[in-house]
């Protein structure tokens, strides 16, 4: 079995919990002072890469990525606290990059960091595209397996991964190098322990821009508009059994 | 002065974390009267076991703070329309 050089790439975003506001000028969400934390579906990559080190697979090393502004970097330590072995950050204040822009810059260091196994989270939970992982795969001409609820490696690098869909799971199997997305069930990421956070702090960070990599990651698309959506109607109370058929008719249901 | 600081508040709240469901008011006084029903306990063994509930009270916190999550990412991204 071939050793696996795991690539994580995690995402910064509003956090699950905070309930987010449009900005006064409908551009955009309000992200200043806003509880930010890693992506959800991004923990499960970490934990399925961590865990496929602890199943005694063959795992090289696990590296983490992240690209965007300074402050991803404490995602990145999270990753790190959590299990994976380094971290690399493409410092990008500007703009926040478009899935595209991701995968172009993912397909890159793939290349120079010599990886055969990608696993992303199938979607970001703020921009929520579920785009990266599938261009990447297409970018390399790898085979892809996304939302996966399950994920099995074997002795001749054979990768089984079972998905939910609906009305009952489907099971796909490719040979290293792939890409795997993560879907909701795949596990129960770990909390990072006190002492991880503290070791995580010793692990190597490497920081590096667009401009190392020469890439065009210019934006293509053009928000127009955010509005939150309407207020939910509330419902109304009938009396009793003649004012409910009154209002089925009313309605036009009856 | 500490007390007369303004950003004492700010720095306290970083340091106690914001993510009590009904407050951190709710939680000390939660937390202190769990210590308190067993500061009389002299015994080596009923320490011992009162440890042992302490860590597995412990892990029902973190495993609801799993649950919570799971739950709300279930809901939005899970359900069936």
């Amino acid at each position: 079995m071939s050793k696996l050089r795991i690539l994580v790439p995690v995402k910064r975003v509003i956090d699950y919990a905070v309930k987010p506001r449009v900005n006064k000028a409908q551009t955009a969400v309000e992200k200043n002072n806003v509880k930010h934390s890693m992506n959800p579906f991004d923990e499960l990559s970490i934990e399925e890469a961590v865990r496929l080190r602890e199943a005694k697979k063959p795992v090289e090393d696990i590296l983490a990525f992240s690209a965007g502004p300074a402050k991803c970097q404490d995602t990145l330590r999270t990753a790190m606290a959590m299990g994976c072995d380094r971290a690399l950050h493409v410092v990008e204040e500007k703009q926040e990059l478009e899935p595209l822009g991701v995968a172009k810059l993912l397909q890159k260091v793939v290349e120079d960091e010599k990886r055969n196994l990608v696993i992303l989270g199938k979607q970001s939970i703020d921009d929520d595209a579920n785009q990266t992982g599938q261009m990447l795969a297409g970018l390399l001409n790898w085979p892809q397996a996304t939302q996966a609820s399950k994920v099995e490696i074997d002795e001749s690098d054979n990768v089984t991964v079972t998905r939910e869909v609906d009305g009952g799971v489907e099971t796909l199997r490719a040979k290293l190098p792939m890409i795997i997305t993560t879907d909701l069930r795949l596990n129960e990421p770990r909390y990072a322990s006190l002492p991880n956070i503290m070791k995580a702090k010793k692990k190597p960070l490497e920081k590096k821009s667009l401009k190392d990599y020469g890439l065009d990651v210019e934006n293509r698309l053009k928000t127009v508009k955010v509005q939150e959506p309407p207020p939910r109607q509330g419902g109304g109370k009938v009396e009793d059994v003649d004012g409910m058929i009154a209002k089925l008719k009313e309605l036009g249901a009856l | 002065m500490a007390a007369s600081n303004p950003l004492r508040y700010e720095v306290f709240r970083i340091y106690k974390g914001t993510e009590y469901p009904l407050g951190y008011d709710y939680f000390k006084n939660g937390l202190r009267k769990a210590f308190r029903a067993k500061s009389g306990l002299q015994d080596r063994q009923e320490i011992q076991k009162g440890i042992e509930q302490a860590e597995y009270v412990k892990k029902e916190v973190e495993a609801l703070y799993y649950l919570k999550r799971y739950r709300a990412l279930k809901q939005r991204y899970d359900t069936p329309r």
